[in-house]
């Protein structure tokens, strides 16, 4: 079933680096966990129970309530075949859902050629953070990238506020006619005119923001923040995308305070992200998902943990269908695939293929190249 | 009118390098532009910057642990590097010969194949071929470590003749049959890593080739045309003396040197854009014996490279961008902090340096620009130009005082205009810049006051011409 939500808007966060699935949603009543996790298993009273099996780490207390609601999906055992232990070829195949070959375009740079086909709209995929993602890479499809929306736009770094809008002005003047110096520089000048256009609008976003709702101050929390204010102008943005600082998740050391405060920047931030689009009254058109590009190994290291393959992976959302979705993989010792990773049972292009079939109302067999059932959580 | 041989060696020293202070190109000019292009072909073993003082500086590019210590260590020495068509060679390699540790994941693996495109560079295509085919992060991107005698896997020996020697096809015909791909894959069974060392608990280190005599298919092999018991060498022996592997090296050079070509895929059915000079780079390549400085020496000596023509004909690369104008302005000449900063703007550009998007590499020229690249390239260069505390900057104002005691707004926009290329603007965009300067005053600077003001002028100018999509021409 498709939604009926109109101008539906789709949030990514990537947890870049490979998030440890078992210590997210920890299956705390398999004795095998504790045998896997002498040094990382966390402790009994710290853990917040939401099943007779299943409990969230301590740091992921600001969504329990998400899930008490009935809007906290949990994707369980995500992955894809043959997992690539290599963050970078991962964290490739789940932007551009190939597995086999190197892919250049990204599933959500295809879900903003289809959602805005003539371009019309600049700001139809925003990212937040610098570069351009290769989730949202896709050959002719604008994507303005904000590091900052504050002071985000053309000529930031100087000084006076009179003597940049001067600058602006002469940049827009320059820039505006096509004077005949051939096909190259003509595209330059009409790129600069979508850059300053979208420049312009997205500057106006803050102006349009009151809100009392904090944010943890990392860079989490400002791009989330950034989101809220893009998400609560209108201008029509329907993809937005973050990512948490590159590969930041690869907690292969001293694991035990990392994840949590990582887990912990993550959840209370998008904890605020939530209640902030709901005190808008402008929650009801977004769902957000987030994961991260594998698991890690089912055995601690004594310190950390090691590239894994199966995961976890989350929907958060007023019309999403809260549960658990997939399996908890098996932590028996014959059902781990090779070095004692957890098998992966939900491939990522079915969660992808849920919130672009039944969100987005997009064709999602185009987008991801091929055939995936989806997920009932939409 | 600006100095033509002052325009001539910029246009060198921007191709054949990443541009150059004021103060060099006048000396340099004064050498003679072949006497320059000669000491450029001649780099030998130095290094080209002092690498003690750069490890003592930044002790972690010596093992690489990510791949942004070797992207940074790789702009220092951008930046750096007093031979500088030596350190370009190292980038012009990579865009063709590509290989990423997105999928290497060994940033120290990766970096040492820069490393030999840099020192190999303008040696010979025979021995930088067989270098590639033994060179670990090579044969572990393109999965010739999967390829073995009993399961062969194409992927290194297609890309080897499609992608880095004979491209697709030229003159309407094509270069090479699927029967070669897979005679020159089988050629290449057992071209191997010796066992890597896992690297937990002491971190990565280098991959290593090894040549497995056990899991290499010894079989007879017809390859272009040639049959033979073709080990891997023989089949880099036939590839190199094909006409096709000379126009391959001919249009890569001249498209990286001189004017944008299209994409290599598209070479079969789309004639060189100047074939006269594509004609003469391959006698060089065959009349040398496949020597790169000897095709070199002839595109940085000929006319068509010279020609006022492909002057500021090209879009600049991301690394054009980011290192042309911190040599334009003088920073990060010695190890300080910050530089890791400067390092990922090409990133943010679109060129991730060791992490190109396909084997295929980037799609330059006007590829490089989009809505978000184009806001990166203009907010950096415009950023570094404004900041009228750098020496390279300070020395644009200097000069520009010794137009006059208050030079008119055309002589002071020509003066900037100069300095920074020596290049030019489209008579709208001129205009444009002199109704704002003319909108300012006089530009004095006799007192110190009104030294102040003429230096943040002419700091807003740079800034401002730092925007123009004429600047994005290099």
């Amino acid at each position: 079933m498709v939604s009926t939500v109109k101008d539906p808007v789709l949030a990514v966060i990537s947890l870049s680096g490979g998030n440890d699935g078992m210590n997210t949603v920890i299956p705390y009543n398999n004795p095998r966990y504790r045998d896997y996790r002498p040094t990382l298993g966390i402790a009994e009273n710290l853990i917040i129970p939401i099943t007779d099996q299943l409990a969230l780490h301590p740091a992921m207390a600001p969504l329990k309530k998400y899930w008490d609601e009935g809007h906290l999906a949990i994707i369980q055992g995500i992955g894809y075949p043959h997992g690539s232990l290599s963050h970078f070829r991962s964290m490739d195949i789940w932007a551009t859902c190939e597995p086999d070959e190197l892919g250049v375009t990204g599933w959500l740079g295809s879900v903003i050629q289809d959602v805005d086909p003539t371009g019309e709209n600049v700001l139809t995929g925003v990212n937040f953070g610098r570069g351009l993602p290769r989730s949202l890479a896709k050959e002719g499809v604008p994507v303005a990238s904000v590091g900052d929306l504050s002071s985000y736009g053309l000529l930031t770094e100087m000084g006076a506020e009179a003597q940049r809008a001067e600058a602006l002005d002469l940049f827009g003047r320059m820039y505006a006619p096509a004077i005949g110096q051939g096909a190259v520089d003509d595209y330059i000048r009409r790129t600069g005119i979508e850059a300053l256009k979208g420049a312009d609008i997205l500057s106006t976003a803050p102006g349009m923001y009151h809100s009392e709702v904090e944010y943890a101050s990392s860079a989490m929390g400002s791009y989330l923040r950034d989101m809220a204010q893009v998400h609560n102008a209108n201008f029509g943005t329907r993809v937005m995308f973050t990512t948490a600082p590159y590969n930041i998740f690869d907690t292969h050391a001293n694991q035990a305070v990392g994840q949590a405060n990582l887990l912990q920047d993550v959840a209370s931030n998008i904890d605020s992200f939530m209640m902030d689009l709901r005190q808008m009254g402008k929650s009801d058109n977004v769902t957000l998902f987030f994961y991260s590009e594998f698991g890690r190994r089912a055995m601690d290291n004594g310190s950390g943990t090691d590239h894994g393959t199966g995961g976890v992976a989350f929907a958060i959302g007023d019309h999403v269908k809260g549960g658990l979705y997939g399996e908890y993989p098996s932590l028996e010792p014959g059902d781990l695939e090779d070095g004692g990773n957890l098998q992966h049972n939900v491939d990522f292009r079915s969660a992808y293929t849920t919130l672009l079939d039944r969100w987005m109302g997009l064709d999602a067999k185009a987008i991801i190249g091929g055939s995936y059932e989806a997920l009932d959580f939409i | 009118m600006p100095d033509q041989q002052i325009a001539l060696m910029a246009h060198l020293l921007r191709r054949a390098g990443y541009g150059a202070s004021r103060d060099e190109i006048e000396a340099r000019a004064k050498q003679g532009y072949d006497r320059v292009v000669e000491e450029l072909l001649t780099p030998g073993d130095d290094p080209g910057i002092e690498e003690d003082l750069m490890y003592r500086a930044y002790p972690s590019y010596f093992d690489k642990a990510a791949i942004e210590t070797g992207q940074t260590e790789w702009v220092y020495r951008m930046i750096n590097n007093k031979h500088q068509l030596k350190e370009k060679m190292s980038l012009f390699w990579h865009t063709i010969l590509c290989a990423g540790d997105n999928k290497v994941d060994n940033a120290r693996t990766t970096s040492i194949q820069i490393d030999k495109f840099r020192d190999m560079g303008m040696g010979n295509f025979k021995d930088m071929l067989m270098m590639l085919s033994t060179d670990p992060a090579m044969l572990y991107y393109l999965d010739n470590i999967e390829s073995h005698k009993t399961a062969v896997n194409e992927n290194y020996g297609r890309e080897l003749l499609e992608l880095f020697s004979l491209g697709v096809g030229k003159d309407g015909e094509f270069n090479y049959s699927e029967d070669d791909v897979k005679a020159c894959a089988r050629a290449f069974t057992g071209w191997n890593l010796a066992p890597t060392i896992p690297v937990f608990p002491y971190g990565r280190t280098p991959f290593e080739f090894r040549f497995d005599p056990a899991d290499h298919d010894y079989g007879e092999k017809t390859f272009l045309g040639e049959t033979g018991n073709w080990n891997g060498d023989d089949i880099v022996d036939i590839i190199c003396k094909q006409p096709a592997t000379a126009r391959f090296v001919a249009r890569k050079l001249y498209d990286f040197f001189v004017a944008d070509e299209p994409p290599v895929p598209a070479w079969r059915l789309s004639a060189p854009r100047d074939m006269a000079a594509i004609e003469s780079l391959e006698k060089a390549y065959f009349d040398s014996g496949y020597e790169i400085t000897a095709m070199l020496r002839v595109l940085f000596t000929s006319d068509f490279f010279k020609d006022e023509g492909v002057h500021f004909a090209k879009v600049k690369s991301p690394a054009d961008v980011v290192i042309g104008t911190m040599r334009m302005v003088g920073d990060h000449l010695e190890p300080k902090p910050g530089l890791f900063f400067v390092a990922m703007e090409p990133k943010y550009m679109g060129l991730d340096l060791m992490n190109p998007p396909t084997v295929e590499g980037w799609h330059m020229g006007r590829e490089w620009i989009n809505s978000g690249s184009l806001i990166d390239r203009i907010n950096f260069a415009s950023s570094m130009l404004g900041n009228t505390e750098l020496p390279g900057v300070r020395s644009i104002i200097h000069r520009l005082m010794d137009l006059g005691e208050s030079p008119s707004s055309q002589q002071f926009l020509d003066g900037c205009l100069d300095l920074l290329g020596p290049m030019q603007l489209a008579e709208e965009t001129r205009g444009q810049l002199t109704d704002h300067l003319d909108a300012g005053g006089a530009l004095k600077h006799g007192t110190q006051a009104e030294q102040a003001e003429f230096a943040r002028r002419t700091g807003e100018a740079l800034q401002m011409i730092a925007t123009t999509s004429e600047f994005q021409f290099g």
